[in-house]
């Protein structure tokens, strides 16, 4: 897993630089919409490696100076398909943000929920070489850690050990320096395609802009939509973005499971232009005027223009009640929380403490949907927004912009990853500098 | 169901790559600082270069600077007409004109007033001098003479000195200046001061007094009519003098045959007679001796 270590860390140092120099993108390129933060981090003594989240919830030391939005162009269920027309969306945010931060961008973290995530759990255990556990030993049981085989042509796009236990103590965030003999480690592995990857990265590179880090969407809007409490005892944020719903498990500030259910708003839409026979711009804008999924009797006598280009008149005048619309939309946004359901359940969610749901991302603004929301996926169901953080615009304050606040804590407060640890000595090419210290250092 | 409406295509909103590019570079913070303040310095630096690198437009330039120059300097307000000398008599005045560099009317810029200063005060007869520019175009020399206080007898002839000890001019005869008194000898100029004093203590023998003479560039001798001389210490000469008036008023010493009063060890005043004088005090001596 060498290069892996490589391209990862070449993006962690990038990042790093990224700092250093004070100005950083992110990119959400979603499938409805591609949304562009610029932040600018200003003393870098507030970014120190904090345990949990920092001061402010890890909001302090940046702030967003650029903000831009764009519709989204080529790409479906989170995955690019087109390229040109996904880097030109691409450069459309990104020229309006960096525009309004009134400042060059060089690099870019940008996060997507397709690209098929998986979740693998992984477990690793060594014995101690010293009686304390030094940076080697992490290092050490980190790659002890016995690598699923997760088939050709993917990639690990998160890989956080999550759990340390030294002999029988478990729950350890950091067990440097402690004493003990044998050190455990849970470790949680995300995999995703890698065409996915490289066309995103490919797109980036295009807009000259470097990739400072990668992440799944699923993850940061967790992130951002979870308070400090439901991370820290358990919940499962959903993202309902356009092309897809990622669904993210965290439990003591981790995210120890990922998914992506390949149904979002776009579907809705669909449903919605095929139902009533009307442009796919129309379906949308009566979707996010009038939609909703639960019907009453006032919704039957609602009516609703559709409105309409054609030129025949007939056509255009149509009208159609809210409940008839409702009646569209609905079936769809229940398949897609029992999509959900299951994912969840796959993932042994209900053996959880806490069962907390939270609803995020574009589609939960949907009026009526935590109510469905709760016979389909429990009780504890909440709509969540993101966090505030210093700058941000209020139009992308929404619920559709959870992964793309989310992509600026992750910048701001990174989690360790794997890669972020020193690798184990024995898996150093031959020649290094740094074994030949080892051997001296264990010799005298 | 044809559309009737031909929809027109939407532009594309994406900034093509080279336009991205462009703006991209003009969000660089170098780059605008270099093209603020970078371009239009060279660009005026290089056109100015380019300007001012012909010769010919180098020397219309410093002729049209010359000509202006010229212009202002020449205007009537600046222009020195006259040269007015106060405070110095007639030959002095005479001499300062003399020696004054410029062709009057001359500008004011092309006088230099400290340098005809200092040759003012060059001259002997000049203590001290200011010269300033007065309104209406006059040239003020303030001069402060210096005052003849003593005739200075020396191999070379008569001059006169200042108190300072400058000769300031030349006489032919000592009764051209006979309300000066005379100073003699090596160093006599050196210590003006020192005689002014002793003249001003010997006013009682102002009738008889012929002048002082320096001996040795040390001491004052004061040399009376009939060849008398009064020796003066080298400390206190003043007072030994007085000392001398007083035994002349009282014993009217110098009236007697003295040739010289010899006032230099102040414990032991001596006093050295002519000869006759001499012969007849030994006579007198005799007499009396004899006759007892």
């Amino acid at each position: 897993m060498i290069e892996l270590y490589e391209s990862q860390r070449a993006m962690r140092n990038m990042r790093r630089a990224a700092m250093q120099r004070g100005v950083v993108a992110v990119l959400d390129v979603g499938t409805s919409k591609i949304a562009c933060l610029v932040l600018r981090f200003d003393g870098s003594d507030r970014l120190r490696e904090t345990e949990g989240v920092g001061a402010l919830a890890g909001q302090a030391g940046f702030r967003v100076i650029g903000a831009a939005t764009t519709r989204s162009r080529g790409v479906r269920y989170g995955e690019i398909t087109t390229m040109a027309e996904t880097e030109r969306a691409i450069r459309t945010a990104l020229q309006a943000a960096q525009k309004m931060a009134n400042i060059r961008v060089d690099h870019v973290i940008a996060c997507f929920s397709g690209a098929e995530p998986r979740s693998y759990g992984l477990a690793g255990q060594v014995e101690l070489e010293a009686s304390t556990v030094s940076e080697q030993d992490i290092s050490r049981v980190l790659s002890s850690c016995d690598v699923p085989d997760f088939g050709e042509g993917r990639e690990v796009l998160h890989a956080q050990p999550v759990n340390f236990a030294l002999d029988h103590r478990s729950g350890l965030n950091d067990p440097r320096g402690q004493l003990g003999q044998d050190l455990a480690v849970d470790m949680h592995m995300l995999t995703v395609d890698g065409a996915a990857v490289q066309n995103l990265a490919h797109c980036v590179k295009r807009c000259d802009l470097e990739l400072a880090g990668l992440a799944s969407s699923a993850y940061v809007s967790g992130i951002s939509s979870l308070v400090e409490d439901e991370q820290e005892l358990g919940a499962a944020c959903i993202d309902m973005g356009g092309g897809s719903a990622g669904v993210s498990i965290f439990m003591k500030k981790h995210m120890i499971y990922a998914d992506t259910v390949r149904i979002g708003g776009e579907h809705v839409t669909g449903d919605i232009s095929m139902g009533l026979q009307v442009p796919h711009a129309t379906a949308e804008r009566i979707k996010t005027f009038y939609g909703g999924v639960v019907a009453t009797g006032m919704d039957d006598r609602e009516m609703i223009e559709i409105g309409g280009e054609t030129g025949d008149w007939e056509h255009d005048r149509r009208t159609v009640s809210r409940a008839e619309l409702i009646g569209i939309m609905r079936p769809r946004v229940e398949e897609i929380l029992e999509e959900v359901r299951a994912r969840l359940d796959a993932a042994g969610f209900q053996h959880l403490q806490s069962q907390q749901i939270v609803l995020t991302g574009g589609g939960s603004q949907i009026p009526g949907l935590d109510g469905l929301a709760t016979r389909i996926l429990g009780q504890q169901v909440r709509l969540g927004r993101p966090l505030r953080v210093h700058g941000l615009p209020q139009a992308a304050t929404g619920a559709g912009f959870a992964s793309a606040v989310g992509m600026c804590l992750f910048a701001a407060n990174p989690q360790d990853e794997w890669w972020d640890f020193e690798i184990p000595v024995d898996r150093y090419p031959a020649r290094s500098l740094k074994r030949a210290v080892k051997w001296f250092k264990d010799n005298w | 169901m044809q559309q009737v409406k031909r929809l027109e295509p939407k532009a594309d909103p994406a900034p093509s790559r080279w336009s991205y590019r462009y703006q991209r570079l003009m969000l660089t913070p170098l780059f605008r600082k270099l093209l603020r303040v970078g371009v239009p310095f060279c660009l005026a630096f290089g056109l100015g270069t380019a300007y001012f690198s012909d010769p010919e437009r180098q020397e219309a330039i410093a002729l049209a600077v010359a000509d202006i120059r010229e212009q202002i300097e020449t205007r009537p307000e600046f222009m020195v007409n006259l040269l007015a000398v106060e405070g110095a008599s007639g030959t002095v005045e005479e001499d300062i004109r003399e020696i004054f560099p410029h062709d009057l009317p001359a500008s004011s810029f092309d006088i230099d007033l400290d340098a005809v200063r200092v040759s003012i005060t060059g001259l002997p007869a000049v203590a001290n001098a200011s010269v300033r520019v007065r309104q209406g175009g006059v040239l003020v020399a303030q001069v402060e003479e210096r005052q003849p206080v003593a005739i200075w007898r020396s191999r070379d002839g008569l001059g006169v000195v200042d108190v300072e000890g400058v000769v300031i001019g030349d006489i032919a005869q000592r009764a051209d200046r006979a309300d000066l008194p005379v100073i003699a000898g090596t160093g006599a100029s050196e210590a003006v001061p020192e005689a002014l004093e002793i003249l001003k203590a010997a006013a009682p023998l102002r009738s008889r007094l012929r002048g002082l003479v320096r001996m040795g560039e040390r001491r004052w001798d004061v040399v009376l009519d009939r060849d008398q001389r009064i020796l003066l210490p080298e400390t206190d000469p003043v007072r030994a003098l007085e000392r001398v008036i007083v035994l002349a008023e009282v014993q009217d010493m110098l009236e007697r045959d003295v040739a010289a009063v010899d006032m230099r060890l102040a414990s032991r005043p001596t006093i050295r007679m002519n000869e006759n004088a001499v012969s007849e005090w030994w006579r007198v001596t005799n007499m009396t001796v004899g006759a007892e």
